[in-house]
């Protein structure tokens, strides 16, 4: 079978434990305005088997060490449901660590043989860092284009799954930079059982030049990083001792 | 009871049994350290004192224009100046290269127009007498070999195909096993020599006479470097009986090294685990305390920070700054599984805390995964703070050069006192396969007689049509001109060093030397990524060549994607493999100066960005003029996979097919190697 992949990182240090060979798949359904990576958005790509992207990762075995994996991303990895279930089958076979960094968008808990795909993936997956774009619907749609149910389901999901999970927050000033939008995430957080760790990842310009490269008009013009002050209170927010 | 006040204490073995074997009496008497560094102590007052000296000369020299004094008159040797200080009364360690700090030493006898053009560029006249004895009467290395050059070879130089060769300056990279002085004395040494000379004998051939010469000039040498520590109040005759007297000796050696040639790299050895048996053996005694062994360390390498030439700036600006490669190897682990690690390496390393952040001498630590763990984290602390260590693989070298050798400027090893080499710069491949593209014709140079493309090698047939350029017609070629290049290049390097010796022998490290010394022919390559990349275009894509006037390529048009070199991609990779296996082993063929063992390196680490100047547009799409990549490295912005894929290209290279070295850059920011939580 083969996916449709927007490029390969072999030294991947920020996206999961430990060093990772990142495949970051062509295609997603959601427009986040703060998006570093709007070239994965739309068609394109190239089409790589599941056997090839296999190979690629296994030349970096020895660097994984006991840490690292495999991690796929995006654009949105789980656009490609069926790619990643049979590309986390074989890496598992070979005994390689698989992550996904997903929104959780393509869950549907209301629809049965949906459901059944996920749980499918989730039996060859070791770690899902999930990224709730924004607790309150409306601002999410805003955000993003897209309702947070479906990821808030696949949470509540992988929770009741036993899948360990990460949570990232990625931290934009007007929009998730608010103490009252934090706590009411963290109240979430607290709710579900398998959060091994929670990551705030300040909002960053670095994306500009690519919507420029693309022709295209950057929604946040003119928006700042966060202060490090900022940051350290989402942390001490979302990740702080429980009160 | 030893034959020495120097040996006494020590266990004794071959070393001290009527031979020069400093290995041997390292392994008998060092103590393998593995614990961390919290034993260090810190900058005493007059280290302080020193290096505020030290800075204050330091912003002198800069205001000055780069150089703060120079001698235009006295020709530097052993012997030419006086005693000079920074403060006499503070120095542990003294020694300067002339008789004021700062003050840059005249050394003609690589070259009596570079000598004149350094000085005139900072401002100074060169003494006329000075001048007329060196052109009239006195050859240097620089005449001998213009003299003897071939046009063809001025014509490969003059078009940069052969670059950066060392003709014109002294061509450095010798080490001498300056340990040697300070565990045996100088007289020990001389009488060592005299015996070897003495062995000499026979039917005189040239070969035989010339070895009783140099033997003769290694032990005048000797015993010029005596009367130079004399001059500081030393005796150095006799063995050294401090860690004190023995850290001296030894860069008492190393100064008149720097005193005796003015080399593009003046490396200075492996030496803390030498020195940590003689600081072992005084701290035992209760004779000095650590703060006085810090001292010692900290003033020997403050020395070492303040090493300086003449040099134009050209040259400068070919080597990115005014470096000197005073390499010191560090650590690294034993045939037997002890680790070389002392307590002095972690000193040595701690001079970066006493005196600051610096990028001389260049601090080397032979790296192996078995290393102590205390170490590799105190290694790992000092390079986030200062950025100033530079790492090794001892795991790769230690097979082939066991576990005495040293680094000669960056990467190329050597055991000390065992091997020493001819360093030959670089042969260009890059514009080489632009050659077998224009059959020998420059792509850039003009005749300047006739106005039309210079030639530059003998007329080989040209690629003539304007299709698509055919892989194998292109490699046939590339592989005919390759042959031309290695011949020209090797023996444009048999000539060079043959003038070196015979002009400019460096007289004082090779009598730190076995006389029976092992050496190597040391090549290089420029150019490789660029040149593995174009046959990847043309392999894998279509590349139409674009002529001038007068029928020169001058230009290609690309059409479609090639893989690239940097990316982990067997396809490119295998292209950059076969051009430096295919190279070398050409290399092998011919006759190397002196039965010299030939070896390749590929490091050109800032010099790639002159060589770019002199290669036009490559079938991979660089444009002309534009640097070509550093070293090994792939070509920029070319590796798309991340630097694991990158670095694996680089990995893939065959190291016995590069023995002098193989470097890649790569820069890094703390933020890619992973969150901090």
């Amino acid at each position: 079978m083969n996916g449709r992949i927007h490029s390969f990182e072999s030294f991947g240090t920020v996206d999961g434990p430990g060093i990772r060979f990142v495949v970051f798949l062509q295609g997603c359904p959601l427009r986040c305005q703060y998006c570093h990576n709007p070239d994965t958005w739309g068609a394109g790509g190239k089409e790589y088997s599941v056997e090839d992207v296999v190979n690629r990762a296994l030349k970096y075995k020895n660097y994984f060490g006991n840490g690292g994996g495999v991690t796929v991303t995006g654009g949105e990895p789980l656009l490609q449901l069926e790619f990643v279930t049979e590309l986390f089958t074989a890496l598992k076979e070979k005994g390689l660590h698989t992550c996904i960094d997903t929104s959780g968008i393509t869950f549907h808990p209301d629809d049965k043989e949906n459901v059944e795909k996920h749980k499918k993936l989730l039996s060859v997956t070791d770690l899902v860092m999930l990224d709730i774009k924004h607790i309150d619907d409306a601002a999410c749609k805003k955000l993003t284009g897209q309702s947070n149910k479906n990821t808030l389901a696949f949470a509540r999901f992988l929770s009741d799954n036993h899948t360990p999970i990460w949570i990232r927050q990625v931290l934009v000033p007007t929009i998730t930079d608010d103490d009252g939008v934090l706590q009411r995430t963290r109240a979430f957080i607290d709710t579900l059982t398998t959060v091994e760790r929670i990551e705030v990842l300040p909002y960053h310009t670095l994306g500009v030049v690519k919507y420029e490269k693309l022709g295209m008009e950057y929604p946040l013009q003119g928006l700042e990083a966060p202060s490090k002050e900022r940051v350290e209170n989402a942390k001490r927010i979302l990740c702080g001792e429980k009160k | 009871m030893m034959q020495y006040k120097g040996w006494e204490g020590f266990v004794p073995g071959k070393w001290c049994n009527d031979e020069v074997d400093v290995r041997d009496f390292i392994q008998r008497n060092y103590t393998p350290y593995e614990g961390d560094g919290s034993f260090l102590a810190p900058a005493t007052d007059a280290t302080k004192k020193l290096w505020d000296i030290v800075c204050d000369l330091t912003k002198k020299e800069l205001a000055n224009g780069g150089v703060l004094n120079a001698d235009t008159k006295i020709v530097s040797t052993l012997t030419s100046h006086g005693a000079g200080y920074l403060d006499k009364d503070l120095e542990k360690i003294v020694g300067i290269q002339t008789d004021e700090p700062f003050k840059r030493a005249l050394q003609p006898f690589g070259g009596i127009r570079m000598s004149e053009g350094a000085l005139e560029m900072y401002g100074y006249t060169i003494d006329p007498n000075v001048k007329e004895i060196f052109t009239k009467y006195r050859k240097t290395h620089n005449e001998g070999v213009f003299d003897a050059y071939t046009p063809e070879m001025r014509a490969a130089r003059s078009a940069h195909i052969l670059t950066g060769l060392p003709d014109a300056y002294g061509r450095g990279r010798i080490i001498g096993d300056y340990r040697r002085v300070a565990l045996y004395g100088v007289d020990y040494l001389i009488q060592k020599k005299e015996e070897d000379k003495l062995a000499i004998n026979g039917d005189m051939t040239p070969e035989k006479v010339r070895n009783r010469e140099e033997i003769a000039d290694q032990i005048k040498a000797l015993k010029g470097l005596k009367a130079m520590a004399a001059a500081y109040g030393c005796d150095i005759s006799r063995p050294a009986e401090t860690a004190q007297e023995a850290i001296q000796a030894l860069y008492f050696g190393y100064l008149g090294a720097i005193k005796d040639q003015n080399g593009a790299a003046m490396s200075i050895g492996r030496n803390t685990t030498f020195l940590d048996i003689y600081i072992d053996r005084d701290l035992k005694k209760g004779l000095i305390t650590e703060e006085q062994a810090q001292e010692f360390i900290d003033h020997f390498v403050m020395k070492l920070r303040i090493v300086k030439f003449m040099r134009t700036k050209e040259y400068n600006e070919l080597f990115s700054g005014d470096p000197t490669w005073v390499t010191e190897a560090i650590g690294g682990m034993g045939v037997d599984g002890r680790t070389l690690v002392t307590k002095t390496a972690f000193r040595i390393l701690h001079t970066l805390d006493n005196l600051g952040p610096a990028p001389e001498p260049n601090l080397t630590v032979l790296w192996s995964k078995r290393l102590p763990v205390a170490f590799k984290r105190f290694c790992a602390d000092i390079s986030i703070r200062t950025s100033s260590i530079q790492y090794e693989s001892d795991e790769l070298m230690r097979p082939e050069m066991g576990d005495d050798y040293a680094i000669a400027c960056c990467v190329s090893c050597m055991r000390v006192g065992k091997d020493m080499q001819f360093f030959g710069a670089r042969a260009n491949l890059a514009k080489c396969l632009l050659y077998a593209i224009n059959g020998g014709k420059d792509e850039i140079m003009k005749d300047k007689k006739t106005g039309k493309p210079m030639q530059v090698s003998p007329e080989f047939m040209p690629i003539t049509s304007n299709d698509a350029l055919d892989f194998n017609d292109v490699c046939a070629k590339f592989d005919n001109m390759m042959t031309w290049l290695a011949d020209l290049y090797v023996n444009t390097l048999n000539l060079i060093h043959y003038m070196h010796d015979k002009y400019s022998y460096e007289a004082l490290e090779m009598s730190l030397h076995d006389t029976n010394v092992r050496r190597f022919f040391a090549t290089g390559i420029a150019g490789l990524s660029c040149a593995a990349d174009s046959l990847s275009a043309i392999k894998y894509a279509k590349v139409y060549p674009v002529r001038n006037e007068d029928g020169i390529v001058v230009d290609y048009r690309i059409e479609g994607e090639y893989p690239k070199y940097g990316n982990n991609d067997d396809r490119a990779d295998e292209l950059a493999v076969w051009i430096l296996k295919t190279f070398m082993k050409k290399v092998k063929s011919h006759y190397t100066y002196r039965d010299s063992v030939p070896t390749t390196s590929i490091l050109t680490i800032t010099s790639n960005v002159v060589y770019g100047k002199k290669t036009g547009n490559t079938p991979d799409g660089r444009r002309g003029g534009t640097p070509l990549a550093p070293g090994a490295n792939p070509m920029h912005g070319r590796d798309c996979n991340g630097a694991l894929a990158s670095l694996e290209s680089v990995a893939k290279l065959p190291y016995e097919y590069s023995r002098d070295g193989i470097s890649n850059t790569f820069s890094i920011t703390p933020g890619s190697l992973g969150k901090e939580d």
